[in-house]
């Protein structure tokens, strides 16, 4: 399994894992001071092209941290799945970095760089924060008048690979590319307008030619399929499928779905006329090609949430399991017997015998049905109380790892 | 890399609050390498890039939960917060933004640059560069909390691990600054 991020609350303990933050705060605190972010009229000084220290700072920050992101991922040392990536809410978004923008150049800051403006006892930074306080404040009083623009053009997790329909490779190299060409025309700039003359240090042309190096490195490793991330796990979550310890009797599924603190996600992944002649109430119809599309959404699933995924045997659903599971999805469950056994346990004793047939093959329906019933079938939602099945519980929810809500909490 | 003197500071020489000589700053360049690791780091270990709009945000929410609890409870954008019995606080952003306050007074004092004084522009006064401030950081706090995110949160952050909405963002607030420049030129030049 891909070693990071780490499960922190789970390693450390909750809350002390938070440590971790504070001490990845004090160097990023300490980074930006170096930088000269403390100083309002250097920043300020970005937008008359005299001193691009913002940009020059900013962009390389963001191509270091992304090709050695995109190197790990590659390797599969670091999960991107497990990385938040900020959701795209567009147009809320860029009205919002339009008066940021505004705020940056009357002001002299952003958020970060003013509390290490303000930590270095600079009193206009100190203002400054006082003044975002309370920016925040009145937002979080005043939100409730526009909630429909602020949720509006919700995209969730978009990144640039989709948008261009490109590997991360290409994008990699694209965005290394173009931020070089930006400091190119930084420095130029700071030369022409901002008529400075000093010697600028060799080394960033070793550095420059490191960072292409390096996003070259992403396209020839690329990004591992899920069939390669299979593999890495495949060592360790084979066993729980040899020793059942992920398959759960329909009892307990049912048991699941009637239980309100937990939130309960059935995936069907038999083809459509199976699941238009009968399916588990609630069960979401997902072809096994098109498990792709609901890995994203199922990430997203608060911590209580537990996956069953069934077909009318084992076989699709073990496939599915193998599939969600290497996309790192938690709590994913196999229905025991699938949608079969679930008719075995809940049918009613004149259905089962009028509708029984030989299976005609593996992962077939054993039953038939004159019509297509869906989830209108007394089978589909049955009583837990007038069905008492012993079963042995099998799910055991897992505490999640990596990001559940990043950017700025 | 990290020690080479940036021939551009004019803060040489300065006389601070800490008794030493303001030594000046890191190279942009190798300052954006260092960034740039922490940023890496953080991904690497947690799975969050970095923030600190969001720290402000619960740390203003903790105050106010303090003073109008019932007000907090009522307030759909609050309640997830701070509502009923939860503490705002804890909360890894939180902590990201205590420590880089202390990170970025450790760096100023070793570096002999913490000194109480306001930095402004030559051709406007003290006074109006605090109501400047104040006005910035309020836009500011306001526009990080639309976007879900300031220039660390969203920029750095989402930009790094290539996010359209977090490019799209900085565009945003490159842009808004660029437009805007020209008609606060005197306060900075």
């Amino acid at each position: 399994m891909t070693p990071f991020p780490l499960n922190l609350p789970q390693l450390l303990g909750s809350p002390t894992y938070l440590i971790v933050y504070l001490i990845i705060g004090v160097a990023f605190g300490a980074v930006l001071e170096m930088a000269g972010f403390g100083v309002s009229t250097k920043l300020a000084a970005q937008f008359y092209f005299k001193d691009m220290t913002v940009l020059k700072v900013m962009f390389t920050a963001i191509i270091v941290a992304m090709v050695f992101i995109f190197i790990a991922t590659g390797l599969g040392l670091l999960d991107y799945n497990l990385v938040y990536v900020n959701e795209t809410y567009l147009v809320p978004g860029i009205v919002g970095g339009l008066i940021m923008g505004f705020g940056f150049i009357i002001g002299g800051f952003c958020p970060g760089t003013a509390l290490a403006s303000a930590a270095t006892l600079k009193i206009d930074g100190i203002i400054f924060s006082l003044g975002a306080l309370f920016g925040i404040f009145l937002f979080g009083e005043t939100v409730g008048g526009f909630e429909d623009f602020w949720h509006s053009t919700y995209y969730g997790r978009w990144t640039l690979m989709e948008l261009f329909n490109a590997n991360t490779g290409v994008i990699v190299v694209a965005v290394m590319i173009m931020a070089l060409l930006a400091f190119a025309a930084s420095e130029w700039a700071e030369r022409i307008v901002g008529k400075r003359t000093e010697k600028q240090p060799r080394w960033r042309y070793a550095a420059a030619g490191s960072g292409l190096v390096l996003a070259f490195a992403t396209v020839v490793i690329g990004q591992p399929t899920n069939a390669v991330r299979w593999n890495m796990i495949a060592e360790q979550k084979q066993p729980l499928l040899d020793t059942r310890a992920v398959f759960a009797h329909p009892a307990e599924v049912l048991k699941y779905m009637n239980d309100r603190k937990i939130v309960t996600m059935l995936v069907d992944v038999r083809d459509e006329a199976d699941y238009n002649q009968f399916h588990v109430r609630d069960a979401r119809h997902v072809p096994i090609d098109q498990l792709s599309t609901i890995v994203e959404e199922f990430h997203a699933l608060p911590e209580n949430a537990v996956v069953f995924v069934m077909s009318n045997d084992e076989e699709k659903a073990v496939e599915a399991w193998r599939y969600l599971v290497a996309d790192s999805v938690v709590n994913v469950y196999i229905m025991d017997g699938g949608v079969n056994k679930w008719l075995d346990t809940f049918g009613e004793a004149d259905f089962k015998t009028a509708a029984a047939i030989e299976s005609s093959g593996p992962d077939m329906l054993r039953y038939t049905f004159p019509m297509a019933y869906g989830e209108k079938h007394p089978a589909s939602a049955p009583h837990e109380d007038r069905f008492e099945v012993a079963f042995e519980p099998h799910v055991v929810l897992a505490i999640k790892r990596g990001a559940v809500a990043g950017g700025c909490g | 890399m990290a020690t080479y003197v940036s021939a551009q500071s004019t803060q040489v020489g300065v006389k601070t609050a800490s008794k030493r000589v303001a030594r000046p700053y890191v190279h942009p360049y190798a300052a954006g390498i260092l960034l740039g690791l922490v940023l890496f780091l953080s991904f690497f270990l947690t799975g969050n890039g970095l923030g600190a709009s969001g720290g402000l945000n619960r740390i203003l929410v903790s105050f106010e939960d303090l003073v109008m609890p019932d007000h907090v409870d009522r307030v759909a954008y609050l309640i997830p917060m701070a509502g009923g019995d939860r503490n705002p606080l804890e909360n890894w952003v939180v902590l990201l933004v205590v420590g880089t306050v202390f990170g970025g007074f450790l760096s100023g004092w070793f570096n002999g640059r913490v000194k109480l004084e306001t930095i402004k522009g030559p051709n406007v006064s003290t006074r109006t560069r605090w109501i400047m401030a104040f006005l910035g950081g309020a836009l500011m706090g306001y526009g990080a909390r639309m976007a879900r995110g300031c220039t660390s949160g969203q920029a750095l952050s989402g930009g790094s691990v290539l996010s359209v909405g977090s490019w799209a963002f900085m565009f945003a607030v490159f842009g808004g600054a660029y437009l805007l420049a020209y008609f606060v030129r005197k306060a900075w030049n």
